[in-house]
């Protein structure tokens, strides 16, 4: 694992992305996180941390623990073992508030997981309203302010179903954005899309991140995490392998584990096809 | 054989016809038309029937039915989320009490409320309720059942999406789950209904006043007073104007869902 990012994470990118004042306390801390379904153990042993406004991408290989390491952040999965603390607040206390924890960490899934029954904007206010407390109105008006963030103003009547994967995808963002959190965790948000529809998300995550959102990213996309991550973290067999700038670990990996999974990622077979492809074949 | 194999499939089939056809002619020719109307449809008798079959029994049915359902819903709801309890005994308690109710005849449980219950605890219940517990009580235990599989139908990740807006876990089940599970099993719930409307002639077991007659309970009144079967086949057709339509809308309902898929 490479210490040295841990204390100091990728300074030279951070620099030009708008951080929180110094001595906040970091977005997320993870220490010595363990996760073990039964007997086997998905986690074994993660420490790094995210800055206030940074973007950090986790890549690695089917399997390697990314979604779990993301989903003991919101504790959707319970750790075993170890600290995560949440903008200074313990989440792995078991005496905290956790839906009071939630509400600060937006989550966008792979599946989209819409709730289907509701409109786009019932999906949006729904939530402000029995969470937060928001009056109809207010809620009603955050809600069409952030679909016109994703640009669906005029899907906000439509269900789930009339709308394509990558409007869904939108929805749910803006479903998460609609409470207001200080931080957005995204497990590969683009991999049930169709590839002509990937763009579209992708590039309301890339004005997310210019506007400072504090973000964690499990994706395949080589290319977003190129261009909009501050630092890259790439996970296998329940660790962190190697995590620095995406031009260290994409561009120049110093571990083989890493190089091996980007050659296969960017197959030269595929070369020519979207990364998505790649990907496709791979599995 | 000389026959090909299409001749002799239409000979089978004018075979077919043919039986029909002297079978419904022999009954024509024994049966006693006129006895038979008399029986049946003796128009005068069905005439004094109207408006009170309507206006009071198919009422009543209706009435009871729905209270029944609205009881057994609620209860077979509370039923299926203690199925579903991590706490242990409430899922033991919900089993025995699913498992009690779906085994005894709902006959014997209109005797125990209608007559027991009064008698043993010397208490008078007003019939509506009577009936509403009795219905309830039976129609809860199938209902929870169909609820639970219902809550378990609703993919996982919509928990996952609602808690992870920090929605509590009851507040998840009612906003987000229960929604959609009884979208789910709207047919099967159809079903019951339907099935609770026919089990509400069991309240002709019970001491009723006038106003108080179902239709199964209309219809024998008027069988005895007439001496004819008509009454009771008019409470039978009007079962049918409640049931028929129900069991159309079941299929459009399944048909619907199938679709969906
Ligand atoms: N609820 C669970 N119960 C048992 N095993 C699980 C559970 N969730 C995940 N696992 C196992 O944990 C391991 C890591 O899973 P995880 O979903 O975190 O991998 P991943 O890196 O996200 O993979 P992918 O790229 O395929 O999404 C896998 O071997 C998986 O089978
Ligand atoms: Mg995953």
């Amino acid at each position: 694992m490479d210490k040295s990012s841990e204390t100091d994470p990728a300074p030279d990118v951070k620099a030009s992305r708008p951080t929180g004042a110094s001595g906040e306390a970091p977005a997320i801390e993870v220490r010595a996180l363990r996760k073990s379904f039964g007997s086997l153990e998905v986690l074994t042993g993660i420490d790094f941390t995210v800055a206030r406004g940074e973007v950090v991408c986790v890549i690695g290989p089917s399997g390697s623990g990314k979604s779990t390491l993301l989903r003991c952040v919101n504790r959707l999965e319970e750790p075993t073992s170890g600290t995560i603390l949440v903008a200074g607040a313990e989440v792995t206390d078991p005496d905290v508030d956790i839906d009071k924890v939630r509400r600060g960490i937006g989550m966008v899934f792979q599946s989209f997981n819409l709730f289907p029954h509701l409109t786009a904007l019932q999906n949006l206010t729904l939530p402000q309203r029995r969470v937060l407390g928001r009056g109809k109105e207010e809620a009603a008006r955050v809600a069409r302010e952030r679909l016109a963030r994703v640009g669906l103003t005029d899907k906000e009547s439509s269900y789930p179903a009339q709308l394509s994967g990558g409007q869904q995808q939108r929805v749910a963002i803006a479903r998460a954005l609609a409470m207001d959190p200080e931080l957005m965790l995204f497990d590969e948000p683009t991999s049930a899309l169709d590839p002509e529809l990937v763009g579209d998300v992708l590039a309301v995550m890339r004005s997310l991140a210019d506007e400072g959102m504090t973000m964690l990213v499990v994706t395949h996309e080589m290319s977003f995490a190129r261009e909009v991550a501050d630092r890259v973290v790439f996970m296998d067999g329940g660790v962190i392998v190697e995590e620095g700038s995406p031009a260290q670990v994409i561009g120049d990996p110093s571990h083989s584990r890493t190089k091996s999974f980007l050659s296969r990622l960017l197959d030269p077979a595929a070369a020519g096809l979207s990364e998505d492809r790649a990907r496709g074949t791979k599995e | 054989m000389s026959m090909t194999r299409r001749q002799r499939t239409r000979v089978i089939r004018s075979v077919q016809y043919a039986v029909l056809a002297v079978v419904v002619l022999a009954i024509a020719q024994a049966a006693d038309w006129g006895e038979i109307q008399r029986a049946f449809f003796d128009v005068e008798v069905a005439k004094a029937q109207f408006p009170d079959i309507i206006t009071t029994a198919l009422v009543n049915t209706v009435i009871y039915t729905l209270l029944g359902f609205g009881f057994g819903l609620a209860l077979g709801l509370l039923l299926a989320l203690m199925r579903l309890s991590q706490v242990p005994p409430y899922r033991w308690l919900a089993i025995v009490y699913i498992e009690f109710f779906r085994g005894v005849p709902a006959l014997l449980v209109f005797i125990a409320l209608g007559f027991g219950v009064p008698l043993a605890f010397q208490v008078a219940i007003n019939q509506y309720v009577t009936v509403m517990l009795a219905l309830g009580l039976v129609g809860a235990a199938y209902m929870a059942e169909t609820l639970r599989a219902g809550i378990q139908a609703v993919p996982k990740g919509q928990t996952e999406a609602a808690r992870s807006l920090g929605m509590s876990q009851g507040r998840a089940m009612v906003s987000i789950i229960i929604p959609q599970a009884l979208r789910i099993v709207l047919p099967p719930l159809t079903n019951e209904l339907i099935l609770l409307t026919k089990d509400s002639s069991l309240v002709y077991l019970l001491g009723l006043s006038l106003s108080q007659y179902e239709l199964a309970k209309f219809g024998r009144d008027a069988l005895n007073q007439n001496r004819s079967l008509t009454p009771i086949l008019i409470a039978g057709l009007c079962y049918l104007v409640i049931t028929l339509p129900l069991g159309h809308l079941v299929r459009r309902l399944e048909a619907r869902t199938a679709r969906a898929r």
